[in-house]
């Protein structure tokens, strides 16, 4: 189906839609951070714009990348534009972890994200949570990477004796980066997202999966057609620089070359003339090709979300989002808690559970797109996963036993092609969102029957609703909707010898300094 | 067969032998020194002229080590057709009669019934508990037929019992239930773990603190466990969930005895070097019987066509190549489809008869498999068969995917080549252990159908998977392997 959509793609020469709704939860008020990176060095950043205001994003520039005081400035203002928005989630229902118990139980579905440090947890999650949007995926992967850069950073009221203290909140910005990079990795997350991946997921283009990493190129698939990708990609103008520049966080050479590097020399020689009104020039014209660089990525951005916005949500949209909403009180309740930063790398338990979390998610994610979306149903449909029937007879039956209950045979003229078994299980969704199960009782010729099993009620007569009436359009699928908890993993504490028995379990130590760290 | 079904892509590092780059012994790990039975003793056994002692010295090694030895684990490395349940069978007894309390652990529940089964009928007299889930139809009903099997959903009914079996799913709920408990839960003396390579890093991890002592048993070569998201940030941990369990056990013992069967009582001599020499150049194995001892022959004589001509080379050499012109097709390609349905077709008009050291007698449709990369490929040719044969015929023969292969036996199979037709190669379809599984599963003769090209495919499609810091990587890599394969089969083609 995919391929299809992208063979169509390429012959009209325009983007052809993959959804009918959109499948990732959206926020009224996302964070949208577009950063840069210096070429060369991992985690320096060159600049960023960020804000939930589409008109007047903040733009933060480091001048010299190299400079580590420099650098420190920045992701101390980064940690004043974001810490305050996050924050302003963080508050509100689920804060007062005494609250009463009547909020339904933590139903596991978030149960956090795996790092289950056996915090105690909220009753009740946030209301809604903080959402970030990058460009891109290399986008989410800097998130993680500045998180990991600042995790483990000490701040001089952590030690006074740290030789290079880092200003008093990046340490937390670096926790709470790290904790979007992670939840980034579950499927259908929706804490972090990149624009690419979003778009990529409701449209298909002409081009190669690798060239739809390209903002620029992607929204002109969907906007205005395959040439206009084409001039988006490969676009230069006279002086040799990228009519819509990458959205990063890395730099285009030629970019770099011709007008970053003498920018920058020239900064350098103001501070090291002591020349205070040069020093400002520089660092202007710094700031002013940064923000060039950055500023149509923003605006992109912004298109990209109101194209997505247009789409209604999909049914089980919101359902996802209040994991992510678990995850965002979770991580909150660990800050608060006083515990130590997520450590550099997993234990066996942790790394299992998390495996096990985001199979399951990624499960779950596969059937609930199916249903919400007939595109997405069409494609299990022709893999044999799913059938659309129309029904033709249904005819009561009874269970053994003390108690009859009801099992109606229902059979079902269908034109699909689905790989049933005698015995094998289907599954459909009852209206209110309930999955019923049946068992396949016969099939050939265009015709199935199967023998509803569960969803009818308590009583003898099957409840209303239950059971399809002859001339039903009902959709049934070979996969499960929901993905089975599987068995509590051990405690860290009794990781068995086959794993290497308990590693001592200690905070970390902060992240050595050593001599690259200051050229 | 109950097999779970497996789709995605592969993750996670995998076998023998390890080379690990720059990993030092972690938490946790043994400090063990090598152990008294590992490789190094091995050799001579292994290479003992008569195959019977060799497979016999090797097997006494193995038992000494879980019996007596010092070790907490035994690792048994088994390439296709060694005796694998053989051992299995015969190491649980003697554990039971040296009053061990055992548990068995096999990834499958085909697998436990098909290890209880065997336990039984060679020992009819020895209490053996199955486990099992409740799920309609959790367990062989063969089972039922045996005095001293016991089947139960719930541990505590098979209560007394020294021997249980279950699949790793279902033992880890058993653990879990065991955590709650609390600490004083009663652990088990000792463990089997079967198909050791095909169980991932994190089952073990939940069923790790069930046993004291384990022998893990496992075939290096087939097809490794795999995640469908990707796990990628563990990949060169020790512990990495994504990993195969023996991975995982050998980081962080890296002094366990290892051992290994040497000879293949399935794979004939005509296949026993090439799968050897292509799949385990490392851990090197031969084949029970010699040149001339299988023997495959038919009744009705050629008819000239390319399917039967490719027969004769098959009954003659062991191997045979029908190749279809070059082509890019799509995945389910009628055409090589059509060819895989007559060649079963005129295998069976042949009128075929085997010959083997175990007797032999006419070649039946249950004796023949179709083996394919994909689950489409397989309906396909399930559907081609159902038009060339009677019913009968066409049920009997087994069409399935490498996965769901694996671990069974036929006389002749007929295989899709996971590379026909296709316009790249994946590392799906380069894995080693899927053409391994493949090219493994027969007695007699293994036909191989393909498109022409796939040589040429190969040249242009080198393997380019990211090296992991830390990771096992993988020896020898589908790349080289489908290399040799091809080679040798190279000899054996017939053009259609």
């Amino acid at each position: 189906m995919v391929t299809l959509a992208r063979a169509e793609a390429v012959a009209a020469g325009r983007a052809t839609p993959l959804a009918t709704v959109r499948h990732r939860h959206l926020s009224d008020r996302p964070l949208v951070l577009v950063p840069m990176t210096a070429a060369g060095e991992a985690a320096a950043p060159l600049g960023a714009l960020v804000g939930c205001d589409r008109d007047r994003p903040r733009l933060l520039v480091v001048p010299q990348p190299r400079d580590r005081d420099l650098r420190f400035a920045f992701l101390a203002e980064l940690a004043a534009e974001v810490l305050p928005y996050i924050e302003s989630y963080a508050d509100g229902p689920g804060d007062d972890a005494e609250a009463d118990a009547a909020g339904d139980a933590p139903d596991g579905t978030a149960a956090g994200d795996g790092d289950g440090d056996g915090t105690e947890r909220a009753e009740e999650p946030c209301a809604d949570a903080a959402q970030l949007l990058v460009p891109s995926r290399a986008g989410v992967e800097y998130v993680r990477l500045l998180g990991r850069s600042m995790r483990f950073r000490r701040t001089a009221e952590d030690d006074p004796d740290t030789p290079h203290p880092a200003p008093p909140r990046v340490p937390l910005l670096g926790r709470w980066l790290s904790h979007y990079g992670e939840r980034a990795r579950v499927p259908g997350a929706a804490l972090l997202l990149s624009a690419t991946e979003l778009l990529a997921r409701h449209w298909a283009t002409g081009q190669s999966t690798v060239e739809d990493q390209h903002l620029g190129a992607l929204l002109a698939w969907i906007t205005d057609g395959a040439a206009a990708a084409e001039r988006a990609e490969t676009g230069r103008d006279a002086e040799g620089q990228l009519l819509v520049p990458p959205a990063g966080p890395a730099t285009d050479p030629a970019f770099d070359n011709r007008l970053l590097a003498p920018a920058m020399t020239r900064f350098d020689r103001a501070r090291a003339d002591g020349d205070a009104a040069a020093l400002r020039a520089a660092e202007d014209a710094v700031a002013r090709l940064v923000e060039s660089r950055l500023r149509p990525t923003w605006d992109a951005l912004w298109r990209s979300y109101d194209l997505l916005r247009a789409l209604p949500a999909g049914a089980h949209v919101p359902g996802r989002w209040l994991g992510d909403r678990w995850s965002f009180t979770a991580h909150r309740d660990r800050l608060r808690a006083g515990e130590p930063p997520q450590p550099r790398r997993d234990d066996a338990v942790t790394a299992a559970r998390k495996l096990a979390q985001r199979e399951r998610a990624l499960a779950e994610l596969d059937a609930q797109e199916a249903l919400d979306d007939p595109l997405t149903m069409a494609e299990r449909r022709l893999a044999g996963q799913a059938f659309v029937c129309r029904t033709e007879s249904v005819e009561m039956a009874y269970s053994e036993g003390r108690r009859p209950m009801p099992r109606p045979l229902v059979t079902v003229v269908t034109d699909d092609e689905p790989h049933l078994e005698d015995g094998g299980k289907v599954y459909r969704e009852l209206p209110g969102g309930r999955t019923q199960r049946a068992l396949v009782a016969g099939a050939g010729e265009g015709r199935v029957t199967v023998q509803l099993q569960d969803g009818m009620g308590r009583s003898r007569a099957p409840a209303e609703g239950s059971v399809p009436e002859p001339g039903d359009r009902v959709v049934w699928t070979l996969f499960e909707h929901t993905a089975r908890r599987g068995p509590a993993l051990p405690d860290p504490e009794d990781t068995p010898w086959t794993h290497g028995s308990p590693a001592g379990r200690t905070a970390e130590e902060p992240d050595r300094v050593t001599a690259e760290d200051f050229l | 067969m109950t097999t779970e079904p497996r789709t995605g892509a592969r993750t996670g590092p995998a076998t023998a032998p390890e080379h690990r780059p720059g990993t030092e012994p972690g938490p946790g790990t043994d400090a063990q020194g090598p152990a008294t039975a590992a490789y190094g003793a091995l050799p001579a056994a292994a290479e003992h002229p008569d195959p019977a002692t060799a497979a016999r010295l090797a097997t006494e090694a193995i038992l000494r080590d879980t019996l007596d030895g010092p070790a907490r684990g035994v690792l048994v490395d088994s390439p296709p057709g060694a005796g694998k349940s053989t051992l299995v069978v015969r190491a649980a007894r003697e554990l039971a009669a040296a009053g061990r309390r055992l548990v068995l652990v096999a990834q499958t529940n085909a697998q436990v019934d098909d290890l209880v089964d065997r336990l039984a009928r060679e020992q009819p007299d020895l209490p053996v508990g199955r486990l099992h889930s409740s799920d309609p139809r959790p367990y062989d009903p063969v089972l039922d037929g045996h005095e001293h099997v016991r089947t139960a959903t719930n541990l505590a009914d098979l209560a007394g019992l020294d021997v249980v079996a279950s699949t790793a799913a279902k033992w880890a709920y058993v653990a879990a239930a065991r955590a709650k408990q609390g600490a004083d839960a009663e652990r088990w003396e000792h463990a089997i773990v079967d198909e050791a390579y095909q169980m991932r890093s994190d089952a073990l991890l939940s069923v790790g603190g069930l046993f004291e002592r384990a022998l893990f048993v496992g075939d290096p070569g087939q097809l490794d466990p795999f995640s469908a998201v990707g796990a990628e940030q563990w990949s060169g941990l020790a512990w990495d969930p994504a990993a195969s369990a023996v991975t995982t056990l050998l980081a962080h013992h890296p002094g366990l005895p290892q051992h290994r069967l040497p000879v293949s009582w399935r794979l004939p001599a005509s296949a026993a070097p090439l799968v050897s020499r292509a799949f385990y150049p490392f851990t090197p194995f031969r084949s029970g019987t010699g040149p001339g001892e299988r023997r495959l022959t038919f009744a009705r004589r050629s008819d000239g066509s390319a399917a039967d001509r490719v027969l004769d080379e098959a009954a003659a050499s062991g191997w045979g190549l029908l190749e279809l012109p070059a082509a890019h097709t799509p995945r389910t390609d009628p055409a090589a489809v059509a060819a895989v349905a007559q060649v079963v077709r005129r295998l069976l008009e042949r009128d075929g008869t085997t010959a083997s050291e175990r007797g032999g007698g006419a070649l039946t449709a249950d004796r023949i498999a179709v083996g394919t990369a994909h689950r489409d490929q397989a309906a396909a040719v399930r559907a081609a068969l159902a038009r060339a044969l009677p019913r009968e015929a066409a049920d009997a023969v087994a069409v399935d995917t490498a996965n769901r292969l694996q671990g069974m036996e036929f006389d002749v199979t007929v295989v899709l080549h996971p590379l026909s037709g296709r316009p790249d190669a994946t590392a799906f379809h380069l894995e080693t252990g899927r053409l391994c599984v493949l090219a493994s599963r027969h007695r007699h003769a293994c036909v191989v159908v393909c498109r022409a090209g796939v040589p040429e495919l190969l040249d242009e499609h080198p393997s380019t998977e990211p090296v992991q810091l830390g990771a096992a990587v993988k020896f020898p890599d589908g790349w080289e392997a489908h290399q040799a394969v091809l080679a040798h089969l190279a000899d054996h083609r017939v053009r259609a």
